[in-house]
């Protein structure tokens, strides 16, 4: 991978993002006819990042720290404040099929079965054999196969996602936005969807930024790590790991030292 | 807990032979001549008659060719106005305050406008069916499209959707589990409408046998189109309620 041409390489250049602070505004200031526009809450600041082509990353930080703003930032669903993303040189202008963001709740369309959903991704292809040929492959290897046919309704939590998953894989896109794409799962499921995501991006080798807050999951996960710092965002870690799959804290002293090292960073002092 | 069919059928039965005898006895108990108060059993004889010599069954196409244009009239502009609106943030807060004016104008109120334009015939009627079932579809769809999740639409933009394919794939699906109610609810207004409609500027329909009869003095005939305008409405409401078991529809009630 990477040689000369890079797909999915993601540049990231002094992004900054800011909100409009409605709570520190209330209704009241505005009577007296002064117009109170609000606080400007800094959410990005001055971000600068680059994710190689292949790579998945997992970004980390305190709830509400703006991981989700800047990935969607980055998948062209927001505008930033200021600063530029770059993928694959171009300019990110607006959402794209080149970069597929799965949702943090379930994104299927509802009145679409799983079949219906996964075809979208292919929509626009010319040969029928093939169109339908693709979307049976990516649905065998998200393990549906049997379950094409039934609404999103009818499927579990962790199917739900899977086939939000093989959705996503069918359009083959350059970079895969996961956004705490297994919030919700009960514990096992999410051990299975980890392995999932870890086979399938060994298998497909795409850019993968992979939102969690689970600080195992990505060290689990992750060929880099990515720690932001409470709002407004910076980056205050950036690790690659080069741990070999399966990983076991047990088994691996490094990987148990980093483990704490990045709990402390997130100010808990004792991993359990 | 669904019942079972035999019960599905039987007990609606049972309510109907109910309020029969229920009626019968009042009538009994009243003393009133059976032209002021009649009964079921002279309600039937009248029904018979009238089936017999094809009143009925002309008055009652008439009425449901007027309700039929005016609902689709109100259908067809209804709801691709109310996905525009509902999508279009300036367009809806430019007519969204003429819509609650004209809302609560009762059709009715419309009836001498109506005569003054469309004159006698078929058109008045029909033009007051539409505006009895079209205001209340045209709010509920800008209802629908406004609690559509933006998710959806981020997945269309993710997926590159098309316009038409925003409106085809996305919009209309997604307010269907609301429309669906609303275009029933709406048919129910517009049958309601027609029998007011033809007491005016018509020479057919149920409402105007209506009005023919109680001139005549002929309560038992004011009974059998009430009576066929009952067994319409039941007819009309199960019609349209089997639009409920499109299958893509079913992830609105989980």
């Amino acid at each position: 991978m990477g040689f000369g041409v890079t797909m999915g390489h993601v540049v990231i250049r002094n992004l900054c993002k800011d909100f409009v602070e409605r709570r520190t505004a209330p209704r009241i200031l505005n009577a007296n006819g002064a117009l109170h526009k609000g606080e400007r809450l800094l959410v990005l600041d001055r971000v600068d990042l680059q994710f190689q082509d292949g790579e998945l990353v997992c970004i980390l930080g305190p709830s509400g720290c703006g991981k989700t703003t800047l990935v969607r930032i980055v998948a062209g669903f927001d505008p930033p404040t200021s600063g530029t993303v770059i993928t694959d040189g171009i300019e990110v202008q607006g959402p794209s099929p080149n970069n597929i963001f799965v949702f943090q709740q379930s994104g299927l369309l509802p009145w679409m079965t799983v079949w219906e959903n996964v075809m979208l991704g292919v929509r626009h292809m010319k040969d029928k054999k093939q169109k339908a040929a693709r979307a049976q492959e990516q649905i065998d290897i998200v393990d549906l196969t049997g379950y094409e046919h039934l609404y999103p309704h009818q499927l579990s939590g962790g199917m739900q996602r899977r086939a939000e998953l093989a959705r996503a894989l069918v359009v083959n896109p350059e970079v895969l936005f996961m956004d705490e794409p297994f919030a919700g799962l009960d514990f096992l499921t999410r051990l299975k969807m980890r392995e999932e995501i870890i086979n399938m991006h060994e298998f497909i080798q795409k850019t993968i930024l992979f939102i969690t807050h689970d600080i195992d999951e990505a060290l689990v996960m992750a060929d880099r790590i990515v720690v932001f710092s409470e709002r407004p965002a910076t980056v205050k870690m950036d690790l690659r790991l080069d741990f070999p799959h399966p990983r076991d804290f047990a088994r691996d002293p490094a990987l148990e030292d980093l483990r704490r090292q990045v709990y402390q960073e997130l100010g808990v002092h004792y991993a359990l | 807990m669904e019942l079972e069919r035999w019960k599905q059928f039987a007990l609606p039965c049972v309510t109907f032979v109910v309020v029969l005898l229920l009626w019968e006895s009042v009538k009994r108990l009243s003393g009133w001549s059976a032209s002021v108060f009649p009964g079921p059993l002279e309600a039937a004889a009248g029904t018979w008659e009238l089936i017999r010599n094809g009143t009925l069954l002309k008055h009652s196409v008439a009425s449901l060719f007027r309700v039929t244009m005016g609902y689709y009239l109100a259908v067809l502009l209804g709801l691709p106005l109310g996905i525009l609106l509902g999508r279009w943030k300036t367009g809806f807060v430019m007519a969204n305050t003429l819509v609650q004016f004209l809302r609560p104008i009762s059709p009715l109120a419309w009836i001498p406008l109506a005569m003054l334009w469309f004159g006698i015939g078929d058109k008045p009627a029909i033009f007051l069916i539409f505006l009895a079932s079209f205001f209340p579809l045209l709010v509920s769809t800008i209802t629908a499209v406004h609690h559509i999740k933006t998710l959806y639409f981020q997945v269309a933009a993710n997926f590159n959707f098309s316009r038409l394919e925003s409106v085809t794939k996305v919009i209309l699906p997604a307010i269907l589990p609301q429309v669906l109610p609303a275009l029933r609810i709406c048919l129910g207004i517009a049958w309601l409408v027609v029998v007011a409609a033809e007491m005016i500027a018509v020479k057919s329909g149920l409402g105007y046998l209506i009005l023919d009869s109680r001139n005549a003095l002929r309560m038992d005939y004011v009974l059998a189109a009430m009576i066929a305008i009952g067994l319409i409405g039941v007819l009309l409401d199960r019609l349209i309620s089997q639009l409920n078991k499109i299958k893509s529809v079913a992830w609105g009630s989980v």
